[in-house]
């Protein structure tokens, strides 16, 4: 009986103790590492590579994130999630933010009391068939069974577009990427259907790659980025921002290779002086040193070195920057100005 | 002369609650309740408000909402426009449809080699050890997953099935399809079907109950109460002349002909599965983690169920046996007539806490994407609506349900087979 009472005490101490967090900045820089939420491995988005440590897209801001808080790349605790566990995990307080190739919708951010802080990939839904299948178009898969990561966007899509086209479809539950894989491989789905970058990803790590085909339908609006809880504004702002700095970096130029040579004095460019800190206190608004984007920037280099480095067409993956490029460029990317 | 005078009411005091051995452990008791209850209040308040304070406050209107994701396995009408409720509902029943299989399967599966462990046949004995050791050994959710990886990497896919000169070929006169999507089946149809009613309108628990699966009932059951009839009768003959007239093909033909002549009118015919575009259409169709689960579930239990038996065996002494071969019983009827029905006392206690292992187990269906409720409620749902605390308290709930249920059935059956004592 002693007992219980002890254990329900520490376990009512344990809820109390997660309402209470409130300043995630302060917490995150007294453990001396970020909790950061990620697949459980998906090549180029995020997977350990060959010497166990963690490389891809949405590693890379998890990464710039802790040098912008922390001052270094390497102090982040990864924690793989499915669909299923990563809002729980980060509701609950057990990760810091979550980058997972997470779809921005009005119900996660409003009734789920997420708060996404941007965009970092612009993607859609899309198909991929074995070649042999002769399928060239979404809407000839009557009938077809399909295999879909559950607890995602996608399952929602997918039921909405076999449905707007009238037509069947025999959906397989999956939980992890790597079971999709291996049912697709096995000929025990006739479809595997996620975000089309998803798709590219996994297919690159088949054996045949060019066995497959990624069908021309994109059958939905993905834009994934990573998200914190509600209700935590400083932080909210830190990851916004940090992610920012990543996509304005690019566009005013600064890179891996120069950003040394930038920061260490005011130059000619006003904004590219405030990004780096040279000028002004926005770091100091932040509730950081003044040098918190420039430490983001280094740890992976730019938006886009971040994107050729793991997903970009000289990857396996092959990723083109199409929504992605910059605003100049034609893209959709559009960071709001350092000022 | 003394007089013997009752000694003087002791007035109660407060002070004797405490003092007084009489009342203290029930004031003890009584604290420590209230203390419990405190504590537990305080559990819930807190939680509620801390809820309250995330934006999220308990309550359970998403349930109305549209769930507007796919079931595959469904046994009723189901679409995604249907609500979140309905879905729910969805995943109980096949949650208790792999449960009611399981059951059943384990049980048969258990007795049969329980029994055989005990065999004087040294190779079937220890073959029966090695299977009972080494399916209570590794955890379940471990058979479930090698289960599903050897149905989907054995099986051929349907494609396999196609073209000139296909690899794989349907078994049983070309009526069974095997593949690594599941196992299609034929089904019974009916050409001049009764029909269906309706239960519950259009509210997310409506329920179609098919009239043709209450004639086949009401059918069958008359049968077996007119076989009851005879056997009695065959019984009270027996008794009186002594001689037991023949009535075994009497027996069969009550069984079976009012059946076929009910098939015959309501025109029974099977439906083949076909390939048909990218899967077999047609038949019914046993999806591969329903079977996979089945299996690992019910091998699994029925290790633990053999054990059960085992015991149940060995605690009737030896003596039970003996007499019987002394009256001449061969050992297959020894078993079924003199141990078993005694062993069933000592049986059927343990055997419950083991159907409620297998029901509860049955959680771990979402591994090979078998949507039970926590698939259904405790997965999709809960992950769409972000209703953490309610999800999870009505699944509890649901398993409680499910588990009491079968808790109260046994023990009125336990009740039924004990030993009567007088």
């Amino acid at each position: 009986m002693k007992k219980t009472v002890i254990l329900s005490v520490a376990t009512v101490a344990g809820l109390a103790a997660a309402a209470a967090t409130a300043g995630t900045v302060d917490d995150v820089k007294a453990r001396g590492k970020l909790n950061c939420g990620v697949t459980t491995g998906l090549v180029g988005f995020a997977a350990p590579d060959a010497n166990g440590e963690w490389k891809g897209f949405d590693v890379a801001v998890c990464r710039a994130v802790a040098a912008a808080v922390l001052g270094d790349a390497s102090a982040v605790e990864f924690v793989p999630t499915t669909g299923k566990t990563r809002f729980t995990a980060l509701a609950s307080g057990e990760i810091d933010m979550l980058a997972r190739n997470t779809t921005w919708t009005f119900s996660r951010d409003v009734d789920l009391k997420f708060e996404f802080v941007g965009v970092n990939y612009y993607d859609g839904q899309g198909f991929m068939v074995p070649k042999a299948l002769g399928v060239t178009s979404a809407k000839e898969l009557d009938g077809a069974t399909v295999c879909i990561q559950t607890g995602t966007t996608t399952e929602l899509n997918l039921a909405d577009f076999f449905r707007s086209n009238n037509i069947s479809y025999e959906p397989v539950p999956i939980e992890t990427n790597a079971e999709a894989q291996q049912q697709y491989l096995a000929g025990a789905c006739d479809v595997y259907t996620t975000d089309a970058s998803g798709l590219a990803a996994t297919r690159a790590t088949f054996e045949n790659p060019g066995d497959h085909v990624l069908l021309p339908e994109i059958i939905s609006k993905e834009p994934l980025g990573p998200l914190v809880r509600h209700g935590d504004h400083e932080w909210g702002d830190v990851v916004r921002w940090t992610l920012n700095a990543m996509v304005s970096a690019e566009e005013l130029g600064v890179t891996s290779a120069n950003i040394d040579e930038l920061s260490s004095g005011a130059g000619d460019n006003p904004e590219v002086n405030r990004l780096l800190g040279t000028e002004g206190t926005l770091g100091e608004m932040l509730g950081l040193d003044a040098d918190w984007a420039a430490r983001a920037i280094k740890a992976g280099g730019n938006y886009g070195e971040v994107f050729a480095q793991n997903i970009g067409e000289e990857t396996p993956i092959g990723l083109a920057r199409g929504l992605n490029a910059q605003w100049t460029d034609g893209g959709l990317l559009y960071s709001p100005p350092f000022r | 002369m003394t007089t013997l005078t009752d000694p003087p009411k002791e007035q109660f005091r407060l002070s004797m609650l405490l003092y007084d051995t009489r009342y203290r452990s029930a004031t003890i008791q009584v604290i420590a309740l209230i203390g419990f209850m405190l504590l537990a209040a305080w559990i819930i308040s807190n939680t509620i408000q801390n809820l309250e304070a995330l934006g999220k406050p308990v309550e359970f209107g998403f349930f109305g909402e549209s769930a507007s994701y796919d079931i595959n396995q469904r046994l009723l009408e189901y679409t995604s426009q249907d609500s979140h409720l309905r879905a729910a509902f969805i995943g109980l029943l096949n949650t208790l449809v792999v449960a009611v299989l399981g059951c059943i399967t384990a049980t048969i599966v258990g007795v049969l080699v329980g029994v055989l462990r005990l065999s004087n046949n040294w190779l079937v004995a220890r073959i029966m050890t090695v299977y009972v050791e080494m399916f209570r050994n590794v955890p379940v959710l471990l058979w479930i997953v090698l289960a599903m990886a050897i149905l989907i990497e054995g099986l051929p896919a349907p494609n396999a099935f196609r073209g000139d000169n296909p690899t794989a070929t349907m078994d049983l006169f070309n009526s069974v399809a095997v593949t690594n999507r599941g196992v299609y089946i034929p089904e019974f149809l009916f050409s001049r079907s009764l029909g269906d009613i309706h239960l519950f309108g259009t509210s997310s628990l409506r329920f179609d109950i098919s009239l043709d699966l209450v004639a086949f009932l009401v059918v069958l059951g008359g049968s077996i109460f007119t076989m009851r009839k005879v056997s009695a009768w065959a019984a009270d003959k027996q008794e009186s002349t002594g001689d037991r007239p023949k009535i075994w093909h009497i027996q069969l033909g009550i069984l079976f002909v009012p059946m076929i002549i009910l098939m015959a009118v309501l025109g029974l015919h099977l439906g083949y599965p076909e390939l048909k575009g990218f899967n077999f259409r047609g038949g019914t169709h046993m999806r591969n983690s329903l079977i996979a689960l089945w299996l690992a579930l019910s091998l699994y239990t029925a290790a633990f169920i053999a054990e059960i038996v085992r015991a149940g065996i060995l605690a009737i002494s030896k003596g039970q046996t003996e007499a019987a071969s002394a009256l001449g019983l061969r050992p297959g009827r020894t078993m079924r007539l003199v141990i078993l029905p005694q062993a069933l006392r000592v049986i059927i206690p343990p055997m419950i806490s083991n159907y409620l292992n297998l029901t509860k187990n049955s959680s771990l269906a979402i591994a090979v994407g078998y949507m039970d409720i926590t698939g259904t409620l405790g997965g999709i749902t809960m992950n769409q609506t972000g209703r953490e605390l309610e999800c999870v308290l009505l699944l509890m709930l649901v398993y409680l349900c499910i588990s009491l249920s079968i808790s109260a059935v046994m023990n009125w059956y336990n009740n039924s087979v004990k030993l009567v004592e007088r």
